[in-house]
């Protein structure tokens, strides 16, 4: 009788510690629900709105949205950006991240710091970085035209080329660092393995790095894509006005036509659609991976 | 067949190790290139740069001319570090929390706090600056730290979950069993031992809060503005030199920051792992 009380009160004082530890998570729930969860339904709710005074009820918003041609070639544009940005980061960042692999630990801290320090880097001063490079008197230009290659400057601003160059520095340390903890994983007996059975170098990357690489490589496509979809700043400064993406748009609508309704169509289109590919991408990823690796 | 297989793997060292160098290429030079822009003595952002001056920066540090610039960096400084702050304690205690809790609730909560990492910072922005002034709030500072707690926050709680997965529970234990109190063994054993992992996400939570832009897009007005807003506005209109010069300091700044971060809590070996 008396050892059940002992061994109730344990019990009690125990529950009462975990829920007192659980309790701790409160501060940040409450702050997390005022001032993330509540604005994100009142944007929803904004979107149901048909007038900048948001005062009439209804689907007119969404309708005028997407009954606009012009905003499908928006949002195609800005995915399309995105899919751009990720193979441009992958074809550049993939080789780099093989070659960290093969590198002394000493070398190895050097390059990662040269990866991690752009990121420390404020996304203005990198896009600013490439207006210098870029520009009508910027680097490239000058070099070309100096060399002779050219004899009129190349407008590389406001084109989307000049955009997807920039976004791929810009953008390579999301790439770069989940491939890199992925691959400083990896077994380096595997490809000692691969060679010893005669497989090429190659043979040896596409059959035996690639596969295991792969959750790296998605994780990385992923914030790459989600990042440069949504890069407000390069893209209205390098894209220029000419290149209309979807975060634009937003602004536009939000801060200086101040339809809000419509502002509130456009980003959660921006969420939906970005997050569909986010989730279409990760879904391949884990069935290649899975299909490889099995 | 030997000749070539090193022929293959001869092409194979020359295309990796090629796009590997085009890639350091990449990364560095703009960084480089608009650091010695910034010396120029001309007045547009040719390169290579007419002449060598400290002009931009002189313009820069010369408090009539430069003092929106300067109110901007405040306001920067103010923000992050309160924003910060903030997320520090609240983060702290929530990883303490939930973070060994293997209840399903508490995936849930873990998930949910860091959200807003995946959602497009700008929808957040415009969220925000749609319901604080549904509520009636004006612009100001304060505001600003609440919406860069929640971009900033999800760093530091991220950091602490993973210092605090990695503590041996056994210490925990021991203290307790030892007649320690919970709040003694938080005190004297638990937070020792996380701190690297909290000062590591404070300080990613910091920089993210400097770099923030979408939310500051929607909640500054020309009073409350921010330095990267600012330069942005400074780079869409005419495009102001001083712009050089705040991204060599910014750049002076990051170098030397990650510097202390490496030699204090390993910053690259946390990023990596």
């Amino acid at each position: 009788m008396t050892s059940a009380v002992v061994t109730a009160e344990i019990y009690g004082e125990r529950r009462s510690l975990r829920l007192a530890e659980w309790q701790l998570a409160l501060p940040l729930a409450l702050a997390f629900a005022a001032l993330f969860l509540a604005p994100l339904l009142l944007l929803v709710a904004t979107s149901f709105f048909n007038d900048d005074k948001i005062t009439e009820p209804g689907f007119a918003s969404w309708a005028k949205f997407f009954g606009d041609p012009f905003n499908y070639k928006v949002i195609a544009d800005t995915l399309l950006l995105g899919l751009k940005t990720v193979c441009a980061t992958v074809i550049v960042g993939y080789p780099l991240a093989l070659v960290y692999m093969d590198l002394s630990p000493r070398l190895q801290k050097v390059l990662l710091f040269i990866i991690i320090m752009p990121m420390l880097l404020s996304v203005v001063v990198r896009t600013f970085a490439w207006i210098v490079v870029l520009g009508r008197e910027g680097v490239v230009n000058q070099a070309l035209l100096g060399l002779g290659v050219i004899s009129e400057p190349l407008r590389l601003l406001q084109t989307e080329l000049g955009l997807v160059i920039s976004l791929t520095q810009i953008e390579m340390p999301l790439m770069l660092l989940p491939l890199i903890s992925v691959m400083s994983r990896l077994d380096p007996n595997l490809r000692d393995a691969s060679a010893a059975l005669g497989a090429s170098r190659w043979r040896t990357l596409f059959t035996v790095i690639v596969p295991l690489s792969a959750p790296g490589l998605v994780a990385g496509c992923l914030l790459v894509f989600a990042s440069s979809t949504t890069a407000f700043i390069s893209q209205t400064v390098i894209g220029g006005v000419r290149l209309i993406y979807l975060p634009l748009v937003i602004w536009q609508q939000s801060l200086v036509v101040y339809h809000w309704p419509l502002a509130a169509v456009a980003s959660l289109s921006l969420v939906v659609s970005v997050l569909t590919v986010i989730a279409a991408l990760s879904y391949l990823g884990r069935r290649s991976s899975r299909h490889l690796q099995g | 067949m030997g000749r070539r297989q090193s022929f293959s793997d001869l092409s194979y060292s020359l295309v990796i190790g090629g796009i590997a160098i085009l890639a350091v290429l990449i990364i560095v030079s703009p960084v480089v290139i608009a650091l010695m822009t910034s010396f120029t003595a001309g007045r547009s952002l040719k390169f290579p740069p007419t002449g060598f001056s400290f002009g931009w920066y002189e313009q820069l540090f010369d408090a009539t001319q430069s003092r929106q610039i300067h109110r901007a960096a405040g306001n920067s400084l103010e923000v992050a570090a309160m924003s910060t702050l903030i997320g520090v304690v609240l983060a702290t205690l929530a990883a303490l929390g939930i973070a060994r809790n293997r209840a399903r609730s508490a995936r849930f909560a873990d998930n949910l706090f860091m959200s807003p990492l995946v959602l497009p910072g700008i929808t957040f922005g415009l969220a925000a600056l749609v319901y604080f002034s549904t509520l009636g709030f004006r612009p100001s500072l304060n505001l600003m730290i609440a919406g860069h707690l929640i971009v900033t926050m999800p760093f530091i709680l991220r950091t602490t979950t993973a210092s605090l997965s990695q503590l041996d529970p056994a210490l925990l234990d021991s203290s307790q069993s030892l007649g320690a109190s919970w709040f003694y063994t938080l005190r004297r054993v638990t937070l020792p031992l996380i701190f690297p992992g909290i000062a590591a996400g404070a300080f990613l939570a910091f920089m993210a809060s400097i770099d923030n832009v979408p939310v500051s897009l929607f909640l500054s007005n020309a009073r409350t503005d921010t330095l990267p807003i600012r330069m942005w506005g400074m780079m869409e209109s005419t495009l102001d030199v001083r712009v050089a010069a705040v991204s060599g300091v910014l750049i002076a700044a990051a170098f030397v920051l990650m510097l202390i971060m490496e030699w204090t809590v390993g910053l690259t070996r946390r990023m990596r792992d």
